[in-house]
Order: C-alpha cells, then sequence, then structure tokens
C-alpha cells in the first residue's frame, strides 16, 4: 500500500481511469477508448502541470465522492461541474468549489462531486497522478472487455485509489476556459457509404432533427428521429471503424460511434461527426434535439487545426491565484 | 492491389482492395496490413495510430496533422510499386473443439435447417482448413474461413445475449469463436477450452490475421482438462 491514497465514499455512475486510449490495437480486436472529451482532459493536466496523457478520472452525471485518507495533494475539476469541498480543519464545512483552478487537499479532507450540470463528461486529476497498473503503456479503462487499470472495472464504492506523490505548496492555478459552443448544429463529412442511401434519404438525413436517445454512453450515442432505410443492402462485409462514425442499422435509426466502438461493424455509414464537433455532441445530454450539416473534409481539417492552437492559446492564460 | 484510398475523416484513411469477400483479396489487404505495420513498429514516423485489416478494406487511423496527411499519402502511393509481396504468414494454430450436445448450443436447428446430419456438419468443420480473414468485433475474436461445405446458415434471428465464453459460431462460409462471454448472432456447434485472448500475456492474442487454423475434436473429459490447466 502506498502511503497517498482516496478511500470512495460513492463511486458515482460511470467513473473510470483514462488517457488518451490505446494504439496499435485495434486489429487484434482491442477498441482505442480513452477520454470522451479530449479538451477538458488536457486542460485539467496543463492546470496541475502534468504530462499531457497522464490518466485521470473521468466521471458521467454523477461522479465519486472521495475521502483523502492519507497525504495531501493538488487537484484539478474540469468540465461544468458541481462539486463540494468539506476540509477537515474547517470541521467539514462545505465549500462549492470552482472547475478550472487547482485546489490543495489535505489528510482528512473530502471532495463531492454531486453532478455535471449541463453537460455529460467531467474530470477529476491530480498532481503527479494516479498510480495504476496500465496496460500497453495506457491508463484507459475498457469496461467491457475489462482491459486496464482497475482490473478493467469502473471505480467501486469503498475501494481505494492510490496516487504517485504528494503535494503541498505548490502554486495554486486556474484558467479561464471558454463555455463550449451551445449550438446544436453538428458538423459531418460525407461517409463512407453514403452511396447506398438514397438522394431523398439523404436528404432527410440532413433536413430534419434528431434526438439524441437514452441508448449514449461511451460505445455510442443512438439517435431518435425519422428512419434512415439504405436503399441498398442494410449490411456491408464488415470494415474497420473510427469514433464519429454515423452507422445505420437495420432498423433505421443512426448511432455515432464513441470511444469504445467495437473495433469493426458491419452496418452502412451515412456520415462521420467531425472530431471538433463529437465532443459537443458527445457532452449534449438525452432529449436534446440535434441536426446535422455537411462540410467538406478541408473544412474538418481545419476546425480540428485551429481547436487546437485555440486550447494552445488557453493555456497560455494559466495563472497563480491566490486563495 | 489498392483500388482506392478513401479519406472518411480528420484522421483515417479506407484502403479499399474490391468489393468481393474472397481470400485472395483477403490476402493483398494482410499483405499491406504486415507491410504497414513493420513501419509502425520503428518509431513511427508517420503517426499512425491504427491499421485495421478486414475483408476487403484496409482503415488506417493517424494522429491529424497537414505533415501526417501529406507523408501518409506519398507513402500509401508508393505501397503499389513497392513490394508488399506474400510476407506470407507461416503460423499454423491447432484449436482443440469439443461438439457435446451441452456446448452445441444451435447444431440440432443448424441440421434441421440445412438438412446435414449432425456428423457431416462437425466432419465438414474438422477438415477445413480454416484462414483468419480478420480480427475484432471484441479482443482476439477471428473471422475464419472458408468452411469446406457451405452451410449456408444465416445469422440467428434473435442474437443471444449471452454467449459463453470459447463458444464456436458458423454463419454462412465462415466461422468465430467467441473468446469472452458476449451477445452474439452465430450458430453455435461447439467450444474450445484455450484462450484467444489473454490480457496478461505479451502477444495477448492467439491469432493473427492471417492465421491457418485447423480444428481438432474432443471430448468433455479432455476439455476440462485443458480448461484447467488453462486456468
Amino acid at each position: 500500500m502506498s502511503n497517498c491514497y482516496f478511500s470512495v465514499e460513492r463511486a458515482g455512475i460511470y467513473t473510470t481511469f483514462q488517457d488518451s486510449g490505446y494504439d496499435f490495437l485495434q486489429h487484434f480486436g482491442v477498441t482505442t477508448g480513452g477520454v470522451v472529451d479530449n479538451n477538458l482532459f488536457r486542460t485539467a493536466n496543463k492546470l496541475l502541470g502534468n504530462d499531457d496523457n497522464e490518466p485521470v478520472i473521468e466521471f458521467a452525471y454523477q461522479g465519486p465522492k472521495l475521502k483523502l485518507e492519507k497525504g495531501n495533494v493538488q487537484i484539478a475539476i474540469t468540465g461544468d461541474v458541481h462539486f463540494i469541498i468539506s476540509k477537515k480543519s474547517e470541521n467539514y464545512t462545505d465549500t462549492l468549489g470552482k472547475c478550472f483552478q487547482t485546489y490543495q487537499l489535505h489528510e482528512g479532507d473530502i471532495i463531492d462531486i454531486i453532478a455535471t450540470k449541463s453537460s455529460i463528461y467531467g474530470y477529476f486529476g491530480l498532481l503527479g497522478g494516479f498510480k495504476l497498473n496500465k496496460y500497453n503503456s495506457s491508463g484507459s479503462t475498457l469496461v467491457r472487455s475489462k482491459i486496464g487499470p482497475n482490473d478493467g472495472r469502473k471505480i467501486q464504492e469503498n475501494q481505494l485509489i492510490e496516487f504517485n506523490k504528494e503535494s503541498q505548496n505548490e502554486k495554486l492555478k486556474q484558467i479561464s476556459f471558454p463555455t463550449t459552443d451551445k449550438s446544436n448544429v453538428i458538423r459531418v463529412i460525407e461517409g463512407p457509404q453514403e452511396n447506398f442511401f438514397s438522394l431523398e434519404t439523404i436528404n432527410q438525413f440532413y433536413n430534419s432533427p434528431f434526438t439524441i436517445s437514452k441508448s449514449a454512453d461511451r460505445m455510442g450515442i443512438r439517435l431518435d428521429g425519422n428512419q434512415i432505410i439504405s436503399k441498398q443492402s442494410r449490411n456491408i462485409p464488415s470494415e474497420g471503424i473510427i469514433k464519429g462514425s454515423v452507422q445505420v442499422p437495420g432498423d433505421g435509426n443512426p448511432i455515432v460511434l464513441m470511444v469504445d466502438h467495437p473495433t469493426i461493424g458491419g452496418y452502412p455509414k451515412i456520415a462521420t461527426v467531425i472530431l471538433n464537433d463529437l465532443v459537443k455532441l458527445a457532452q449534449l445530454s438525452f432529449g436534446k434535439e440535434v441536426s446535422f450539416e455537411k462540410v467538406s473534409i478541408e473544412t474538418a481539417e481545419n476546425l480540428y487545426y485551429e481547436n487546437k492552437n485555440n486550447l494552445d492559446e488557453i493555456f497560455k492564460s494559466i495563472k497563480n491565484y491566490n486563495n | 492491389m489498392i483500388k482506392n484510398v478513401n479519406q472518411i475523416s480528420e484522421q483515417a484513411f479506407l484502403l479499399d482492395f474490391g468489393d468481393e469477400v474472397t481470400r485472395e483479396i483477403n490476402q493483398n489487404v494482410i499483405n499491406t496490413f504486415n507491410f504497414i505495420s513493420k513501419k509502425m513498429q520503428k518509431n513511427n514516423p508517420l503517426g499512425l495510430k491504427n491499421c485495421v485489416p478486414s475483408y476487403n478494406k484496409l482503415l488506417i487511423h493517424f494522429n491529424p496533422s497537414k505533415k501526417n496527411k501529406d507523408e501518409l499519402i506519398n507513402f500509401l502511393n508508393g505501397i503499389e510499386r513497392l513490394q508488399t509481396e506474400s510476407s506470407v504468414n507461416i503460423d499454423e494454430v491447432e484449436i482443440p473443439v469439443c461438439y457435446d450436445e451441452e456446448f452445441a448450443l444451435d447444431i440440432k436447428d443448424v441440421s434441421k435447417k440445412t438438412k446435414i446430419n449432425e456428423d457431416l456438419i462437425i466432419n465438414s468443420h474438422l477438415s477445413t482448413q480454416f484462414f483468419v480473414y480478420m480480427i475484432g468485433f471484441m479482443p482476439g475474436l477471428p473471422f475464419m474461413g472458408d468452411l469446406e461445405t457451405n452451410l449456408n446458415v444465416p445469422r440467428l434471428m434473435t442474437p443471444r445475449l449471452q454467449v459463453p465464453s470459447g463458444s464456436v459460431g458458423i454463419v454462412d462460409k465462415f466461422c468465430v469463436i467467441y473468446p469472452n462471454q458476449s451477445p452474439g448472432g452465430w450458430n453455435i456447434i461447439g467450444r474450445t477450452p484455450i484462450k484467444l485472448f489473454d490480457k496478461n500475456k505479451i502477444k495477448a492474442t492467439l491469432l493473427n490475421p492471417g492465421s491457418k487454423v485447423k480444428i481438432c475434436k474432443i471430448s468433455k473429459k479432455e476439455f476440462l482438462e485443458i480448461q484447467k490447466i488453462n486456468e
């Protein structure tokens, strides 16, 4: 047992260790996994001064409630998250926490990540990182395949979460992170099997909105709306797939594949959500309406590069603050 | 060889080797996959993240940047002239399968549908020299062909929610083995006690795309013995 760890008083709904995911394993049937929201993941590690790919805790809807049993450590939460810090030295008075800034926790302190607000995924990171058994140099948990840290499982109530090193007296940092674009237009590029669909069906796909169904998770986001029926076969010879692909199964309800997608799939794909908008889509909760807009691959690439540069600019605004 | 290089997203190309599903086309896919895999191992100058062979396509997933994209296009365009020649996979694996009633959940139905008796179905399975077209869907699951007798059985109308791990399933001329318990719609005719995916091993999968596979028949007693050793 290491000498710094939290205990888990409440695990939350879907709480896992994640980093950027697995490379070079998809041909063995192991999916990429990794964080859903790469922007928030990168920001957490930047704030804490960690390596870019240091694993963090990802939570969805309700997060975990953790007690720092041993050690002192600086932490940060990124996202749109309602959380409370209760310090032992203040007789456990609840203090509302702010996202996008670091906090110093001391032995005995409690952090309660109550819920994400108008989004789904949030991130909890700490200085120096968690102590994990990595698989193929990744700290990403694939729950369905039982691969990765924590024996490939979600974080459980009453377990301990060890971390690598104590931190104390480090400067506290904050960053002003822009509020995310709240428009419900999701941009896509043409999918590899768009020609499986009639012109009329394609127009319908782009002109009528869809609703995010309850069946939305790290594997895929199922959409409700007008059924999109292929004019050709409802299956293709299975082929390698990537996140963002909009596959259309026989029932006509499209599924946008997310980070834990199966490695190959046999449904025709009408479109691919651009990387820049995939995070936005994944953060929308069920019942929200979205509509698709087609852009060129060049536009998609430029938006991706722009977003990356913007984020690097935002990181320059990290500054110290006094508690 | 490569018929088309389609960019399907900011981070992926899908190489098209033809419309049909044949061993010849798939062997081309696998040769190209092996060629690119070797590139990936050497400090990965092209920013590749994944290379995924399937029946007649090869997915190339890369870290999106202008430089990576331009270099990848050059590299992919050059492949045809390079010799991806038969880096023929010589690995041949024997997999023991028990066809006892308790494991062969669908063999009676298959027999009824095809009007081929159970022994002939098993014999056809045993005499086939299988070839692994691809591995995927879940960790370590091989898609193998071609059954010596095309039994032409379709998928189950309603997929099972839980197929026991090690189950051997057939659909048309193909055969899969489920490495772990999983939902699935294939017709189950037997079960293997062998682990096809072991995350604790350096090489986690027993098979590779392109591997040759022979099935041998074992009794329930042998099944249990092998299972015990493998635990």
